[in-house]
């Protein structure tokens, strides 16, 4: 199971996460975007840069506390909640923006 | 990986039960969650995958089973297909997939048992329902045995008690130990060990995240509440399912109950190496990894010097703490003998409303009509406070305690009739979510009665599982996930913080 980008093939699993996070690039992420129905906005890559710089600082996706605070001081406070993060990313913000960033998925009982 | 077909709820009924629905055969067959990768088994001492002689394999393994329960034994044989189970499966009624119904899927090893195990299956199989466990058969097995949240529901109508979940443990441990591993907990057990949750949340997150919380609620109220962390010496040691420091609405809950010690003025600590409450071995049916995610806790314990251990809002996390915590991982002897091992977050929430020490008004939740939706394992296989059925009544009296008004759904469908979220016994992965959705029907369609009929708008739980489950399965039915609530997180906002006014 691969990603096809510019030629070059890039495995994920079975749910379409990456199986190797350093081959992550922005068009990736567009096309798995794509696959998941999400056209990428401005406000779509806060979610997913934040995602990465917090990944690269503790090796696991922040809280949805912790994404939604951020998200709020990005884009103003009225967005800085879970209900304007599932519109952004209506399969759930932790599972499916992880996907798009290349990130591992979540798992347990989240 | 594009999305599968949108899903597409069965029918909510007027009244709040589900009748039996028509008899579907094989409408699940294809329900299969993923199957989990060498690495994922190998990690828990089980081959990597399907070894060549796992027939053979697969046989001795239940022989094993059987001759160390009783229980197992006992269940598998005195079957007498009297039919009281067949319609109180929650995904039989989702489905109609007779499979799912208790009883069929009991027998999908009990043919095997008998083939092997019975003088009778040994000599004449046809004539006693026995038969070879085939490569079609384990197919069902994989299939059926991850079609069973393990809710026990189906075991209080039966009039011999026997207990499927403990069939389907066994089916479980038996595929493990040819390598057929189910992804999804295996995975998880493996992250427990190396980094002590089933997230994978190292350390220093779990700080950040907890830091960010602290400020969030000295923002909220004015009061440093803290969430302290690996804290040795305190006296109580919180063992919380990590879902409580990731998720909605768990975290309300986690914040619950931190304004509770607060307000109690008691010493506490969560730990980085126990950080999860969850139990994931039951669900697979080892006893051994069941014992190695337990022992945890009691290293935690051990190396902090905690006097008392409280368990977080976790369904099967207190079953396994109540049940068998001292089997698992004892003695606890080093514990102050005047609390009990474990204690529950509601009985500690109980008395303390019971005892003044708290104080809440329920102007905190106002607007909120509740109800409760009791937890399987908490409600079947566990107890709280010091006489039967305190399971049912603390978790009630302290959402009372926080709500202008309580409503509880309709008699079959609570305390130890509860019907399952659909989501246990480690069936709560993305894989399985046609199976999720149609297994909360039941329980789906007595909250949407009481929805209709009594203005309910929130539903509280107290088990991780039941709260991920739901805020995703709700919507498909056209209810609003923010319905769902922690039972603490209810607490957390009625709580009146800081010094009593005279």
């Amino acid at each position: 199971m691969a990603y096809q980008v510019n030629g070059s093939e890039i495995e994920h699993d079975e749910e379409g996460y990456l199986t190797d996070l350093s081959q992550w690039n922005e068009e990736l992420a567009e096309m798995i975007a794509k696959t998941e129905d999400i056209e990428m906005s401005e406000e779509h890559w806060e979610v997913v840069n934040f995602l990465r710089e917090y990944y690269d600082e503790y090796q696991i996706a922040p809280a949805v506390r912790v994404l939604t605070k951020a998200v709020g001081k990005k884009l103003g406070p009225e967005k800085g909640n879970n209900k304007y993060l599932y519109e952004l990313f209506p399969y759930g913000p932790a599972k499916q923006a992880c996907k798009i960033a290349g990130l591992p998925k979540p798992t347990g009982c989240v | 990986m594009a999305r599968g077909p949108a899903l597409t709820p069965p029918p909510l009924s007027d009244r709040p039960e589900i009748e039996p629905p028509p008899l579907a055969p094989g409408a699940m067959a294809h329900s299969k969650p993923y199957v989990a990768q060498p690495a994922h088994n190998e990690a828990l001492g089980y081959p990597g995958e399907r070894v060549d002689d796992w027939q053979a394999k697969a046989i001795q393994a239940l022989g094993e089973l059987v001759d160390s329960s009783r229980a197992l034994k006992v269940y598998l044989d005195s079957c007498v297909k009297c039919g009281s189970c067949a319609d109180k499966c929650h995904y039989f009624l989702g489905t109609g997939d007779p499979n799912n119904m208790p009883v069929a899927r009991q027998d999908l090893v009990r043919r095997v048992y008998r083939r092997h195990f019975t003088p009778a299956g040994k000599l004449a199989p046809g004539l006693v329902g026995a038969a070879d466990l085939t490569e079609g058969l384990l197919e069902e097995w994989y299939s059926y045995f991850h079609q069973c949240s393990q809710c026990r529901r189906c075991s209080v109508f039966c009039p011999y008690g026997i207990d499927t979940a403990e069939i389907s443990m066994a089916a479980r441990e038996v595929m493990d130990r040819i390598g057929l591993g189910q992804k999804y907990c295996n995975e998880i057990l493996g992250k427990v060990h190396k980094v002590g949750n089933n997230l994978g949340l190292p350390e220093p997150a779990l700080a950040d995240t907890l830091e960010g919380l602290e400020e969030d609620i000295e923002e909220e109220t004015g009061q440093a509440v803290k969430l302290p962390l690996d804290v040795a010496g305190a006296d109580v040691l919180l063992i919380t399912p990590s879902a409580d420091f990731f998720a909605e609405p768990h975290v309300d809950g986690l914040i619950g109950y931190a304004k509770v010690f607060h307000q109690l003025g008691l010493s506490w600590t969560l730990s980085s190496h126990a950080s999860e409450a969850a139990n994931f071995a039951m669900f697979i049916g080892s006893r051994d990894q069941m014992a190695k995610v337990a022992q945890r806790i009691h290293q935690a314990a051990r190396d902090l010097g905690v006097k008392r251990l409280v368990f977080g809002e976790c369904g099967h996390a207190w079953r396994v703490a109540y049940s068998f915590l001292t089997k698992l991982a004892g003695p606890w002897d080093f514990l102050d003998p005047r609390w009990p091992v474990p204690q529950h977050i509601l009985e500690v929430t109980n008395a303390a409303i019971e005892t003044g020490g708290i104080r809440l008004d329920p102007e905190g939740n106002a607007g909120k009509v509740v109800t409760f939706h009791d937890s399987c394992n908490v409600a079947r296989a566990s107890r709280m406070g010091e006489g039967p059925g305190g399971q049912f009544t603390l978790p009630r009296a302290v959402i009372q305690a926080s709500v202008p008004r309580f409503v509880d759904m309709a008699d079959g469908t609570i305390h130890d009739r509860t019907f399952c979220c659909g989501g246990g016994g480690g069936l709560l992965t993305d894989d399985l979510m046609e199976l999720r959705m149609k297994g909360a029907l039941p329980r789906v369609n007595a909250l949407n009665h009481v929805v209709e009929t009594q203005g309910v708008t929130h539903m509280a739980a107290i088990c991780a599982i039941c709260k991920t489950q739901f805020a995703k399965v709700l919507p498909l039915y056209g209810l609003d996930m923010e319905m769902v609530q922690s039972v603490h997180g209810l607490v957390s906002q009625a709580i009146r913080l800081g010094a009593a006014p005279d």
